[in-house]
């Protein structure tokens, strides 16, 4: 068990640390994460089982140079070719996978890079997901924004020029219920041309009631796709159903949502199988659901508050671009986003070659905007953020770095219809 | 020769290179006017939908026809919203139909396309529609009202020019209407080819935007669909597919 991220606090009660380390220690404790609970919609799907077989089969050490080699002849990339070029083997092709990846993002692209900004609405949190800064046991600053501040936030990232917004909030449907990310989504369609969600899964009435609020994409990360490792890292609340989490997306596109976005969290298990799971769960979710947009992301774990020791493991940079080039090779079409979680060298460099979106602007905390944006010192409580973030660069600073790299920003390319 | 236009609408065009949407630069603008000659370019209208401080409108030059396209839509009814709502945003009567429900190779929707036609003709618009080559849909868009039509010549940037050059032909020879080549032409080459074969005009985006030199490939587009027309309009000689031929090698023996 990896317990470098495990934290204790001294502001938890001897029987709130109790249960902590029982959950932590005792599998027994814990709730079946492969049941539903009450309320949670069970839809009819083969996806996951198609995901899921090909990646308890896959076996990347299988690879051989030739393999790559042929994967990087062939005119379209099948599943077998993703396969050679997600392995160890294609490591010292890693430049001609690059080649290869921007002629593919530069087909289906051109030059641009899209740009966004998160918000955080809300940290409050009901789940115990061991390597997050937002867990319930981590004592951080909760936070919940009322709708006349996040109305101020709004105004202060629209000021900025920017027009596309990710509303986040912590996993908690009583501090954060659908009926108050729904009113969020109101309040941005007023500010933005595109409002995206990252919020905990919702049932697909629920997401067709957010559509109808004006959100169109939806972000779920399925963490790990391995059940056996997110059953040890997702110890407590409604996120350790996994099943629930994975038909996320299709549940969305179901209640009228034009996108969605998928990813693993790279660092958490073994990371080329949850690539391959990944870009597969875009693949499968394609064939079935023509007209929906798709992107991926990449993020690597970062440290969190109470515990700098969360690293994303063996995935570095290298890797890190290995996995991306694969991705772009495979699913040309699909959008890619690398966020503010690494640094600003490897963004400059990776847009250059699969990326399509990245963040600016960033902030993971509740509250702060203004203080973030302005320097404007505050009396105001602030809520705590979520990871550490990288690349701290304004939407500016993002807007003239893109463009003198040779390439083209752009903060919309959308309209809700 | 002398007054050879392209007639759009009851609007007239000396050009037959038409810009297409999608990856669209300041450059890239600048080319094709300049040095490609376009006269009329497409504008993704979701694009156009900005507060940008750099909005794209921004960068048409005077005397340009805006060409809205729909993209982005899935349904008839997506697209006929979104062409109204370039006419308010001042992009003009015209508009290309471009209805896709499939994002990965983003094929046009033939159905669909139609039922979007016959709305917006009836309200005015000049209505180009992208379609896939097929000689039913092409006379079912002529009778829905359409401007033109603009069958696909291979998937939409894919640079592999004229993949359905036997079905277009079949549009040129049985259609009335312009039919102008749009997507998947890669090099000036292809774009002759159209030309020669009849084609009113080319659209192209990409083999003009991930070219090494804008502005050469630009010239370079302008100059092979000048040659296809001209070789079009002076009549193609009879091309000998093997050797010589006798005058009549089969009826030669008749006498009389």
């Amino acid at each position: 068990m990896d317990n470098q991220f495990f934290v204790d606090s001294a502001h938890l009660s001897p029987k709130a640390l109790e249960k902590k380390h029982r959950l932590e220690t005792d599998p027994s404790f814990r709730k079946n994460h492969m049941e539903y609970l009450p309320g949670m919609e069970q839809i009819e799907s083969d996806i996951c089982a198609r995901v899921i077989g090909q990646m308890q089969s896959y076996d990347y050490n299988a690879y051989t140079a030739r393999d790559v080699r042929a994967a990087l002849e062939h005119e379209t990339c099948s599943v077998e070719d993703f396969k050679a070029l997600l392995s160890p083997a294609a490591e010292p092709f890693l430049e001609q996978m690059a080649q290869r990846a921007r002629e593919e993002t530069s087909k289906h692209f051109g030059n641009t890079v899209y740009l966004f900004t998160p918000l955080y609405i809300a940290n409050y949190c009901e789940n115990y997901c061991v390597y997050c800064g937002f867990n319930c046991y981590n004592h951080i600053q909760r936070m919940k924004l009322t709708p006349e501040q996040i109305e101020k936030e709004m105004r202060i990232i629209a000021e900025s020029g920017m027009e596309e917004i990710l509303l986040l909030t912590g996993e908690s449907r009583g501090q954060s219920d659908v009926a108050y990310i729904g009113e969020a989504c109101k309040l941005a369609r007023k500010y933005f041309r595109m409002v995206g969600l990252e919020i905990y899964p919702v049932n697909t009435d629920e997401y067709r009631y957010l559509h109808e609020c004006g959100a169109d994409y939806v972000t779920v990360f399925q963490e790990t796709y391995d059940a056996d490792r997110y059953e040890q890292l997702h110890l407590l609340g409604h996120k350790r159903v996994w099943p629930y989490r994975f038909d996320a997306q299709e549940r969305a596109l179901r209640g009228g949502m034009r996108g969605v976005a998928f990813s693993a969290l790279l660092g958490l298990s073994d990371f080329r199988k949850d690539a391959l799971a990944s870009a597969l769960h875009v693949y499968y979710l394609q064939r079935k659901y023509p007209h929906a947009e798709m992107s991926l992301s990449c993020p690597r774990l970062r440290p969190i508050i109470n515990n700098d020791k969360i690293n994303p493991l063996d995935v570095h940079e290298k890797q890190l671009c290995q996995v991306l080039c694969a991705y772009r090779i495979f699913l040309p079409f699909v959008g890619i986003t690398v966020s503010s979680r690494e640094s600003a060298a490897f963004r400059n460099g990776i847009v250059k070659i699969a990326a399509t979106k990245v963040s600016a602007g960033v902030s993971t905390g509740i509250g702060d905007h203004e203080s973030k944006y302005s320097g404007k010192e505050t009396d105001e409580v602030q809520g705590d953020e979520q990871f550490e973030i990288n690349d701290n660069r304004s939407l500016g600073k993002m807007y003239s770095d893109i463009a003198d790299e040779g390439l083209q920003p752009v903060l919309n390319d959308y309209l809700y219809v | 020769m002398t007054n050879d236009t392209l007639i759009l609408g009851g609007h007239e065009f000396s050009s037959r290179f038409i810009l297409g949407s999608g990856k669209y630069s300041l450059n890239l603008i600048e080319a094709a006017v300049r040095d490609a000659g376009a006269q009329i370019i497409t504008l993704a209208v979701r694009r156009a939908n900005t507060k940008e401080q750099e909005n794209i409108l921004d960068f048409i030059p005077e005397g340009v026809t805006l060409l809205p396209n729909t993209s982005g839509a899935r349904t008839a009814e997506e697209a006929v919203r979104i062409a109204r709502l370039a006419r308010e945003l001042g992009c003009g009567d015209f508009v290309k139909i471009e209805i896709m429900r499939d994002s990965k190779y983003l094929l046009p929707d033939n159905q669909e396309t139609i039922r979007a036609t016959e709305i917006l003709a009836k309200e005015g618009f000049v209505v180009m529609p992208y379609m896939y080559p097929d000689l039913n849909v092409a006379r079912a868009l002529v009778d829905a009202g359409a401007a033109s039509v603009m069958p696909l010549a291979s998937p939409i940037g894919s640079n592999k020019g004229l993949a359905t050059k036997e079905f277009i032909q079949i549009l040129l020879d049985e259609i009335d209407l312009p039919v102008i080549v749009d997507a998947g032409i890669g090099r000036p080459s292809q774009a002759c080819e159209a030309m020669e074969m009849g084609a009113a005009a080319i659209m192209a985006n990409t083999a003009l935007a991930t070219a090494g030199d804008l502005p050469q490939m630009a010239a370079a587009f302008r100059l092979a669909i000048e040659a296809g027309r001209k070789a079009y309009l002076s009549g193609l000689g009879r091309v000998l597919s093997r050797g010589a031929s006798a005058s009549d090698p089969l009826t030669g023996f008749l006498r009389n």
